[in-house]
């Protein structure tokens, strides 16, 4: 089920770009659908940080996870590049588990 | 780089990991497509989260309509134009006048870049990864929700947009043990549209 969802991700996205640019503009000018365009990245992108710190399938675990993202916080809020944030996160995770400080 | 590695440790072939940059090519919804599907959610739940994280590329095209447009602009431009409409190209055309030669001149070369760019790395990445045994050992897998919270950390400009970051982690984690692997992660959708809905009554009252 991997490539159906690769193809059909990649034209739908290619035509969110298209219809900004063909369909007539007041169908995009609504002020609540506007306010929820800039909403969803933040709610679903808040999501997918919880979910992919805390899930193992269906069931919540603290693991390496949680320390990797505690640094990547800590590299965000100096203003660190985004390649810098995901390797400092995978580098602590890594380190705790060499070490057998976490699983 | 960090995407072909991350599309990698998900599960997804180096092929597919190309296919989603050349094809795709809008990072949050990228991650987030390979991030469903790596946690065991299926193909719709995955595709639906990409859309919905892709729908700003919409009214970023919008937007660029009077910087891009010109009384002869051909339809493959516009075909073209549309595939690197992309968070960078947008905020680098809009410096410019609208209808100017150096706003179109910064949009394209930008997309362009950024689109070549983009694609080696995610090869590079995914190159790297695939050559690994288990990824868990380098920390792929605390790389995922880095690279999430990365992509995040720009939008929290205000305490709204923070309540809603917190309320919707809150949401899709509590529902992780109840529905099927895909969907608290969709969930967060219906905490974005009460939260619209929150906030056009403030408009209302204000």
């Amino acid at each position: 089920m991997i490539w159906p969802a690769v193809i059909i991700g990649s034209i739908g996205t290619y035509l969110l770009k298209l219809t900004g640019y063909v369909i007539p503009a007041r169908v995009l000018e609504n002020p609540a659908l506007r306010r929820l365009t800039a909403l969803l990245p933040i709610a679903l992108l808040a999501a997918l940080v919880g979910v992919q710190t805390f899930s193992v399938g269906t069931a919540l675990q603290i693991d390496a996870r949680l320390a990797g993202l505690a640094a990547a916080i800590i590299a965000l809020i100096l203003k660190a590049p985004f390649l810098v944030v995901v390797l400092v996160a995978a580098i602590t995770a890594a380190a705790l588990r060499a070490t057998g400080l976490s699983v | 780089m960090s995407f072909g590695a991350i599309s990698v440790a998900s599960g997804l072939d180096v092929w597919q990991t190309q296919a989603l940059s050349l094809g795709m090519f809008t990072g949050a919804s990228q991650f987030a497509l390979v991030g469903v599907l790596g946690a065991g959610g299926g193909a719709l739940a995955a595709v639906v989260t990409a859309l919905l994280l892709g729908a700003r590329n919409s009214l970023y095209a919008l937007s660029l309509r009077p910087y891009l447009d010109t009384a002869h602009t051909s339809w493959w431009r516009v075909l073209g134009r549309a595939q690197i409409t992309i968070d960078e190209s947008t905020a680098m055309a809009i410096r410019y006048p609208a209808g100017s030669r150096q706003a179109r001149h910064a949009f394209w070369t930008t997309g362009l870049a950024i689109f070549v760019l983009w694609n080696l790395g995610t090869l590079i990445g995914a190159l790297g990864a695939a050559a690994l045994d288990d990824p868990r050992v380098l920390g792929l897998d605390a790389a995922v929700p880095a690279g999430f919270i990365a992509l995040l950390w720009p939008r929290l400009r205000d305490r709204s947009a923070i309540a809603l970051a917190l309320a919707s982690a809150a949401v899709a984690i509590a529902l992780v043990p109840i529905l099927q692997p895909g969907l608290p992660v969709l969930s967060a959708a219906l905490v974005a549209v009460i939260a619209e809905r929150l906030m056009a009554r403030t408009e209302r009252t204000s």
